[in-house]
């Protein structure tokens, strides 16, 4: 490949910016229906254990990263109960790969996902979602048709925030799936080697240009399409 | 249609239990804040489990705790229109008056040209409810209830949120819905104005209890009804008919009880109405007096009177075929020497009736 952005970068730098792209995408793209599945439980039911899940959903932001690593490692590598049963059934590895570097991104940037929805979902009146069940639309419809629409500034906020959270994640990423160039070596843990080798300054300088344009960037589009869909709800 | 509703529950402090049946028609569930009425249709709308229960339309039932039958909100097939309006904010009118009808099963009910036409919505269709009024709100909510193709439409003070004027503009397209659809009508309201122009059944509540329940017209000239509805709103509902526009800018109605003289009223000759006549404009006279400035004077005869705690007394006249209700003092009672039987005249000032109390059919 070749062009501006090959030549300006190495291709073991680019090689590390194409992956936390691809690692932040899909950690992203896969847990949204989760996250927007865990906030509205956790925004509109009552049940036993509530406070649990709300534990459980938010511990990776308190826990040390290491910590969660090590704890996926435990569960989610070759050898782990999970991700050995994964790697039989379907033939899903984790560990050391691509797609391990995605979910400890996606495990890490939950909360912040979740968070975000919550807030989005407890904003919306019930009252409307009564008026739609009087109409004779079933839960499930209801929620497509009235609570999601309603709820796309924060679902739109709590991706974007996610995103820019799984570009960063540095410390359950090492932990969990190592730092091999081309598998495993996100920006973060690029830049944090190329600090390690006299010399690798420069390099390290270039991807923290990168990681800054990223988020910038990120938030901007956040921003716009946050007021665009906020503006359309208003229904005015 | 008829909606059988009998419902126990329990609150904190407060014990609903109520028995009552809703024709077609407009029933009104009128009673004081708190009296129970919102539980009441939240109950028979499915948004609330009462502890026990019975509600049925026809022969369908929406509740029986007694054989834990208990259809979800979604398949009552019962239209809601809110206190406030509730349109879904991110839909334009039009996508809101056809969402209802997407979870409807196929049917005739009312086309959606005919609502649209009925309450006047026509320019506001490609709106969002964001840039709407708030009367024109209420009308949207009310078209979006029907096109749901509802067995009953429930109306919990759809009235409450606006001011007199707004008021005045919906209710026209309140009567239309009863007398243009057949669909039953579950009034919920607090205000005896909206009650007497369009209930043709009237439930009473007070305290979670029933106190009276029947045809609109009767309770409304019945004296022992009245402290309940409330003196100063007590009034009789009497129908009658546009005669002739005069040309000193009075209408001449006929009644059964003789002519009835309003300042004008702006529909044409034959035209129905009903006339709300407060009990306490009515004036009693043994004899027909002259030199009188007031130009109703309608023979009629007591047919009953129920004297109040204080001074007052309530006395029911029939004029013609309907019943009016007077409100006078119990001195006055005496001094006349009223009693059942007795014939008098009944006088009322024609500007004692204002738009308000008069109501099409």
């Amino acid at each position: 490949m070749h062009g501006p952005m090959t030549d300006w970068l190495s291709p073991d730098e680019w090689r590390a910016v194409a992956l936390s792209l691809r690692v932040s995408f899909w950690a992203t793209v896969l847990s949204l229906p989760f996250g927007i599945w865990v906030a509205h439980v956790l925004a509109r039911s009552e049940f036993r254990g509530k406070q649990i899940l709300n534990g459980l959903v938010h511990l990776p932001l308190i826990l040390p990263p290491v910590v969660t690593g090590y704890l996926l490692l435990i569960t989610f590598g070759r050898k782990g109960p999970v991700g050995g049963f994964l790697e039989q059934c379907c033939g899903l590895i984790f560990a050391f790969r691509w797609t391990g570097a995605a979910l400890a991104a996606a495990v890490m940037a939950f909360p912040l996902m979740v968070r975000a929805i919550r807030l989005g979902i407890e904003a919306v009146d019930p009252k409307l979602e009564q008026a739609a069940a009087t109409l004779g639309a079933a839960r499930p419809w209801v929620f497509l048709t009235v609570t999601l629409p309603l709820i796309l500034p924060g679902v739109v906020a709590g991706a974007i925030l996610a995103f820019a959270k799984a570009m960063g994640e540095f410390g359950a990423t090492i932990t969990f799936v190592s730092n091999i160039p081309g598998q495993t070596q996100t920006l973060p843990s690029a830049i944090y080697s190329f600090l390690q080798v006299p010399g690798g300054d420069e390099q390290a300088f270039r991807l923290v240009l990168i990681s800054i344009a990223i988020a910038m960037l990120a938030l901007l589009l956040s921003e716009w399409v946050g007021r665009a869909v906020a503006r359309r709800i208003a229904g005015t | 249609m008829t909606l059988s509703v009998a419902l126990k529950h329990a609150f904190a402090g407060f014990t609903l239990d109520v028995a009552f049946e809703a024709p077609a028609g407009v029933t009104a569930l009128f009673g004081r804040s708190g009296s129970g009425k919102t539980t009441v249709i939240n109950t028979v709308a499915g948004l609330l489990t009462p502890d026990r229960g019975r509600i049925s339309v026809e022969d369908q039932v929406l509740l029986d705790t007694a054989t834990r039958q208990n259809l979800p909100p979604h398949r009552r097939r019962l239209g809601y229109v809110f206190q406030e309006s509730r349109l879904f904010p991110h839909l334009s009118v039009r996508q809101n008056l056809l969402y209802g009808r997407w979870f409807a099963p196929p049917g005739d009910g009312v086309a959606p040209d005919r609502v649209v036409e009925m309450l006047g919505i026509g320019p506001l269709l490609s709106r969002r409810p964001g840039a709407l009024s708030g009367g024109e709100k209420q009308r949207v909510a009310i078209g979006r209830a029907l096109l749901a193709r509802p067995r009953l439409l429930l109306m919990d003070e759809p009235l409450a949120a606006l001011d007199d004027a707004r008021k005045a503009e919906i209710l026209p397209y309140l009567e239309r819905l009863r007398d243009q659809t057949d669909v039953p009508i579950l009034y919920v309201s607090h205000a005896m104005a909206e009650v007497a122009r369009l209930a043709t059944t009237l439930v009473v509540l007070e305290a979670g209890r029933v106190l009276r329940a029947g045809a609109a017209t009767a309770i409304l000239s019945d004296p022992v009804a009245a402290p309940q509805v409330g003196l100063r709103e007590a009034g009789a509902v009497i129908p009658a008919r546009i005669a002739a526009q005069e040309e000193d800018g009075l209408t001449r109605l006929d009644t059964s009880a003789g002519p009835l003289l309003l300042p004008r009223i702006n529909a044409a000759p034959a035209t129905a109405l009903r006339i709300r006549i407060h009990a306490q404009d009515v004036i009693l006279s043994r004899d027909r007096p002259t030199g009188l400035s007031a130009l109703n004077i309608l023979p009629a005869v007591v047919t009953e009177i129920r004297l109040g705690e204080g001074p007052g007394a309530l006395v029911q006249l029939r004029a013609g075929d309907d019943l009016l209700l007077a409100r006078i003092t119990r001195r006055s009672a005496q001094v006349l020497g009223l009693s059942v039987g007795t014939a008098c005249f009944a006088i009322l000032k024609s500007v004692a009736v204002a738009q308000e109390d008069i109501g099409h059919v």
